[in-house]
């Protein structure tokens, strides 16, 4: 491993002093041309990319009303600087979520405004030059698009709609990140980010239908590409091959077999996943979308549940809709798509699964929201169900429950330090600094309750605590699927379930 | 003169908020994106938007000596501006007499609010790293308007019968403004900030003003999976 500079963690989370520039050495790997031509991007950085670059600037603020307003109306009161967690792990003035917009801001003032055509030096307007685009490339790829400024906004700006629009014009003339546009030409060509052939799918779920067999004595079924099936299962494809994100995965196929639902995975559609988001390309979202739209018809199942993924979560339950919809083929008692937590948890209410708190007595666990869950998307029928439903999973499933710092949970949760599209290596110092505020809440319950599992549903959180906890000597195994809980907890042929 | 200066000031804060409303109005919004938990109902989000504009909520939430200043600035300056009704009725209603005393406490609240904002803005080393200096001249021109607004009331008075002839006078023929005393001075400089901030106002980041009832983390229902929320420019 290389030598990583880790935080040391605090008592409780401080806003550090204001320093400049601590993060502009880190500078995401650029895309290359064979992943960039084949989403419709220019091959390299184009000749004429300052006028092309305010061009799709000047087209983005028509066709996005936020990016129009979100431009126009900011104060500066600074109540969103110190709620970011890469700025709080990094120190970095220009991780402040107002001065990371303020380097679209003041390109669009220079070319937009009379202000700023009139008097730059006045109201701070910057041409779209060279040291621009390098302040572009670096900061709008160390945004997690986690909304957390959003909440806390007097306007309710949201930095991830600017972070998005950002990176689009930034495709738009050949200036790609590579980690996304890699994953979303894999999306495309195999079905799912992780690049996982059929073959390969089919036999990891035969190894774990074998392996729950083997440790239950039950014959728990991972199906595939079932025509007929009632409920057709799109989990992010990190269930499929990581850990903790497998034991997830076995949990949904107990809940699953307990009901006495069939259900399928897909082979073209085996990812919830959507890196359209992180790159803000809405015509992506929905190419990428639509195969699991197709997908459903073709196997004609009647509902569609998503697996613990947060961004997928977002894109199915408020982009879907609009993306594909209607989905009027689909049975209408249900909701389009419905989360494997709500799920389990109609189940769990309907008395379907037996549930023995006992299996996870060694545990004692807390909740990390995920932030696209939280501040993105919703479960259940009321505002908020998006806290109280995996929240009720894991009271079920478990005896020793203790909530985080409450400014650190629930609607003002902190990002793990990895969403966005920073999910890579070489942006492992910013994943490190950024991971800060969650450690250190998690640190005082781990210290105050001996909280020792930490339970979330998200793919990405997932993996970016597995990678980060150890740096913090908090071991991998803390970090658990909420699912996982209900995998440990559910007693199979405890009663036949009820459709 | 003044005839003159206020159809101008007046017309182009007309014109250039209307233009600026009409964009945000015409821009589409292609995805539902409200800040979650939201309002599931339109009736949800009209009091969110309601508590938004009428208690800062979220602003509350982030930062409190920033809601301390700004809520004492916005709501004294909406008490400030309904006692200035009196300089444009006549006869003036008796139930002015109330307002009066509410008005100038507001005034003094005002300043007292703009001074913490500008202190908040020159002390935090965030907010300082952020501020332009069109952002420090915002606050000082409003300073500006309520200082000599204060002066006014308690210093040096100007002739205010005169001035209201002149203000009643001023849609339909040119009065001219009186300047014999100190505080008629006051009185200019005071119209002449007013008339700049309604002139820039279109122009700048006061737009938040019109801008928040647009802004779609904060008006737009959470009901994605039960209605189609339609992307006008898709291709579908």
């Amino acid at each position: 491993m290389a030598d990583y500079a880790v935080p040391e963690i605090q008592a409780d989370i401080k806003t550090p002093a204001l320093a400049v520039g601590t993060m502009a050495h880190l500078t995401p790997y650029p895309a290359v041309e064979k992943h960039m031509v084949p989403l419709g991007f220019p091959d390299q950085r184009v000749s004429n990319w300052q006028e092309k670059g305010i061009e799709k600037l000047g087209e983005m603020l028509k066709k996005y009303r936020s990016l129009q307003v979100y431009m126009d109306i900011c104060v500066k009161c600074g109540a969103c600087a110190d709620k970011c967690h890469y700025y709080l792990g990094t120190r970095d003035a220009h991780n402040m979520p107002v001065q990371r917009a303020e380097l679209m801001r003041s390109v669009y003032r220079r070319y937009f405004t009379p202000a700023g055509k009139l008097l730059p030096g006045v109201v701070r307007a910057h041409d779209f030059d060279e040291e621009m685009l390098n302040k572009w490339i670096t900061y709008f790829h160390q945004c997690s698009q986690c909304r957390r400024c959003s909440v806390f906004c007097p306007y309710g700006i949201d930095t991830a709609e600017i972070t998005m629009a950002a990176r689009e014009i930034m495709d738009a003339i050949g200036v790609g990140h590579k980690y996304s546009t890699e994953i979303i030409c894999k999306v495309h060509d195999v079905g799912n980010n992780l690049g996982i052939p059929k073959p390969a799918l089919q036999g990891t779920l035969a190894f774990l239908e074998s392996d729950i067999l083997e440790n239950s004595g039950h014959e728990v079924r991972l199906p595939l590409d079932e025509e007929g099936a009632e409920v057709l299962l799109v989990a992010p494809s990190a269930d499929f091959f990581s850990e903790p994100h497998i034991q997830s995965l076995m949990g949904y196929a107990k809940v699953f077999h307990q009901a006495g639902i069939r259900y399928t995975i897909s082979s073209v559609a085996a990812e919830a996943a959507n890196f359209g988001m992180f790159i803000g390309s809405f015509d992506q979202k929905q190419k990428i979308a639509k195969r699991i739209a197709d997908e459903a018809r073709a196997l004609k199942v009647k509902r569609i549940v998503v697996g613990e993924c947060g961004h997928a979560w977002r894109v199915a339950y408020s982009f879907w809709n609009t993306l594909n919809g209607p989905f009027d083929f689909l049975d209408p008692r249900y909701p389009v798509p419905q989360h494997i937590c709500e799920f389990t948890h109609q189940l769990i209410q309907r008395g379907a699964l037996t549930l023995d708190k006992e299996a996870n007595d060694d545990y004692v666990v807390t909740m990390h929201d995920s932030c696209n869950v939280a501040r993105a998307s919703r479960m259940g029928e009321k505002p908020g169900g998006q806290f109280e439903i995996p929240r009720d999973l894991i009271r079920a499933s478990c005896h020793h429950f203790v909530e985080m710092h409450p400014e650190t949970t629930h609607e003002k949760t902190f990002c793990c330090g990895g969403g966005g599209g920073t999910l890579t290596d070489e942006l492992m110092d910013l994943r490190i600094q950024g991971a800060m505020p969650r450690v250190t809440a998690l640190t005082q319950v781990m210290k105050q309750n001996k909280v020792n599992l930490m339970a979330m549903v998200c793919a990405i959180c997932k993996a970016q605590f597995s990678k980060i906890l150890p740096m913090y000597h908090i071991p991998m195994e803390t970090v658990a699927g909420v699912h996982q809980l209900v995998s440990n907890a559910v007693q199979l042929g405890a009663k036949k379930g009820i459709v | 003169m003044l005839t003159i200066l206020a159809y101008l000031v007046v017309g182009i804060f007309v014109v250039g908020f209307i233009q600026r409303i009409g964009l945000y109005v015409r821009s589409p919004a292609p995805l539902k994106i409200p800040t979650t938990p939201a309002p599931t109902t339109t009736s949800g989000v009209v009091w969110r938007l309601f508590t938004e504009v009428a208690f800062f909520n979220s602003l509350f939430k982030g930062d409190k000596w920033a809601w301390v200043g700004s809520y004492a600035f916005h709501g004294a300056l909406v008490l400030v501006l309904i006692r200035h009704l009196r300089y444009f009725v006549d006869p003036l209603p008796h139930y002015f007499a109330y307002i009066q005393i509410a008005g100038i406490v507001a005034g003094i609240a005002m300043v007292g609010g703009l001074g913490l904002l500008f202190l908040r803005r020159l002390l935090i080393d965030r907010v300082r790293y952020i501020s332009s200096l069109a952002d420090y001249l915002w606050l000082l021109l409003l300073l500006g308007i309520g200082t000599s607004g204060l002066l006014m009331q308690f210093c040096f008075r100007p002739d205010i019968v005169h001035i209201k002839a002149a203000m009643m006078g001023m849609w339909s023929s040119s009065q001219s403004l009186p300047m014999v005393m100190l505080g008629d001075f006051i009185f200019l400089a005071h119209l002449l900030m007013v008339a700049a901030l309604v002139v820039l106002f279109p122009f700048s980041k006061l737009m938040h003003l019109g801008g928040i009832f647009f802004s779609p983390t904060r008006n737009q229902v959470d009901n994605p999976r039960e209605q189609k929320h339609v992307n006008p420019w898709a291709k579908y």
